[in-house]
């Protein structure tokens, strides 16, 4: 399957799920700042593989992989699926 | 043609004997220009002692993360700085997933825990899911919970699970590098004890550890020794925070190389892609594979990780005319 990409700013001001609307700060791969450093490598890795820090609180998120897809929760601004 | 490669026609093709551990450094180390007539000839060896037919399964998480044990190259352990938090999943969730790999034509579904073994809070989960399987679901339910005790072996034949993955991940003398909160030789026990019961052993490993090729050969020749019904064959994919994050993953040549002399080792075995394919050999691998060797995919996702879409493995198994294991073909 295809990973859904890393949340864009766009996305994330107008998100699906609750919480507060805010840019992303932090890498949902590697959950360094989004701004800072080289995350081309996060992004290429994040074909094949779920998020696990949540791009906006940077919280490690509760993910669960299942055979066609995969669900990432933060306990402050819900659940991501792709 | 190289010699061992003239070996192997007479002795693994030709008779079924698999190559010892000398024949399979051997292939291991051929040069470049042997390799496609090494596929080749793996490819002949699975025709003829397996069949066309390709084994598809999928796998699910049950619990991930948060367990006890130290093998440097899982994310799942609680002892890195890994990134994957503990998740169990529930009931409903495991049928569904149960059901999304059938609608795939796979006929085998592997239900695993990052666990050293189970506890009874594991075994009381497998037992009710397993069961919500059976009734919802087509489908063979395989299990992979670390290491068991006798009880817990015969629980899980009571279940209804008929095949169990236990991997030695690398050869014994390299095991210690990889792992040290648990032996090889404990491993091994499992195995034993899974053997002894009826269930069938499905039991792999990790290429790309950091192992040297002689002890690649070492590992092959000690699965062959086992004599598993199946065989998973994963690479390497670095995880990050991981004490093997940083290691290089195996070069493409190499892991093509494996998978034909892991086939020579063991004419008969299902020899599975599993994890890390994607990485290590990108799109055109799972043909290559599947022409040198392979007779099985864990289609969909991994535990942690994601995999190809399970429509294009599908599509590629129409294209080589090579047909999906039917149940009643398993059963
Ligand atoms: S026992 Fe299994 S889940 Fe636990 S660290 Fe080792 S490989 Fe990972
Ligand atoms: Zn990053
Ligand atoms: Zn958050």
């Amino acid at each position: 399957m295809t990973a859904e990409p890393p949340m864009t700013a766009e996305q994330a001001v107008t998100p699906t799920n609750t919480g507060p609307t805010v840019t992303p700060p932090w890498c949902d791969r590697c959950g360094e700042a989004a701004d800072a450093g080289d995350h081309a490598a996060c992004w290429a890795a994040r074909e094949l593989e779920p998020p696990r820090f949540c791009a906006r609180c940077r919280r490690r998120m509760k993910v669960q992989v299942v055979p066609a897809g995969w669900s990432a929760v933060c306990v402050e601004h819900g659940e991501r699926r792709g | 043609m190289a010699e061992i490669l003239d070996q192997a026609r007479t002795q693994v093709l030709g008779n079924g004997v698999g190559l010892d551990e000398a024949g399979v450094l051997a292939v291991l180390t051929l040069p470049d220009e042997q390799l496609p007539a090494a596929l080749q000839l793996a490819h002949e060896v699975r025709m003829r002692w397996c069949g066309p037919e390709v084994e598809v399964e999928g796998i699910v998480s049950l619990k991930t993360g948060g367990c006890p044990e130290d093998c440097h190259f899982c994310s799942q352990s609680g002892l890195f700085a890994s990134p994957v938090r503990s998740v169990w999943l529930d009931i409903p969730s495991l049928v569904e997933a149960a059901k999304q790999t059938a609608a795939t034509g796979a006929t085998e579904f592997c239900i695993v825990a990052a666990v050293r073994g189970p506890d009874a809070r594991l075994m009381k989960q497998m037992r009710e899911g397993v069961a919500a399987i059976k009734a919802e679901v087509d489908i063979q339910v395989a299990a992979s919970l670390g290491m068991l005790t006798q009880e817990q072996v015969d629980e899980l034949v009571d279940m209804g699970v008929h095949r169990y993955n236990h991997n030695l991940e690398t050869c014994r003398s390299y095991f210690p590098n990889v792992v040290t909160t648990h032996s090889w030789e404990e491993r091994w026990e499992t195995l034993r004890m899974v053997r002894e019961s009826g269930m069938e052993v499905c039991c792999g490993g990790i290429l790309g550890l950091g192992e040297t090729v002689e002890q690649r050969a070492e590992f092959a020749a000690q699965l062959a020794e086992l004599d598993p019904h199946e065989v998973p064959l994963n690479f390497l994919n670095p995880r990050p925070g991981t004490p093997l994050g940083d290691q290089p993953v195996v070069e493409g040549r190499d892991a093509l190389r494996a998978i034909a002399a892991f086939r020579l080792a063991m004419p008969r075995t299902i020899l599975r892609y599993a994890g890390g394919r994607e990485i290590t050999l990108g799109d055109l691998g799972t043909r290559d594979g599947l022409l040198g060797g392979v007779n099985a995919v864990i289609v969909g996702n991994y535990l942690t990780t994601l995999g190809r879409s399970a429509t294009d493995d599908l599509k590629l198994l129409e294209e080589l005319k090579m047909p999906v294991k039917a149940l009643s073909a398993t059963l």
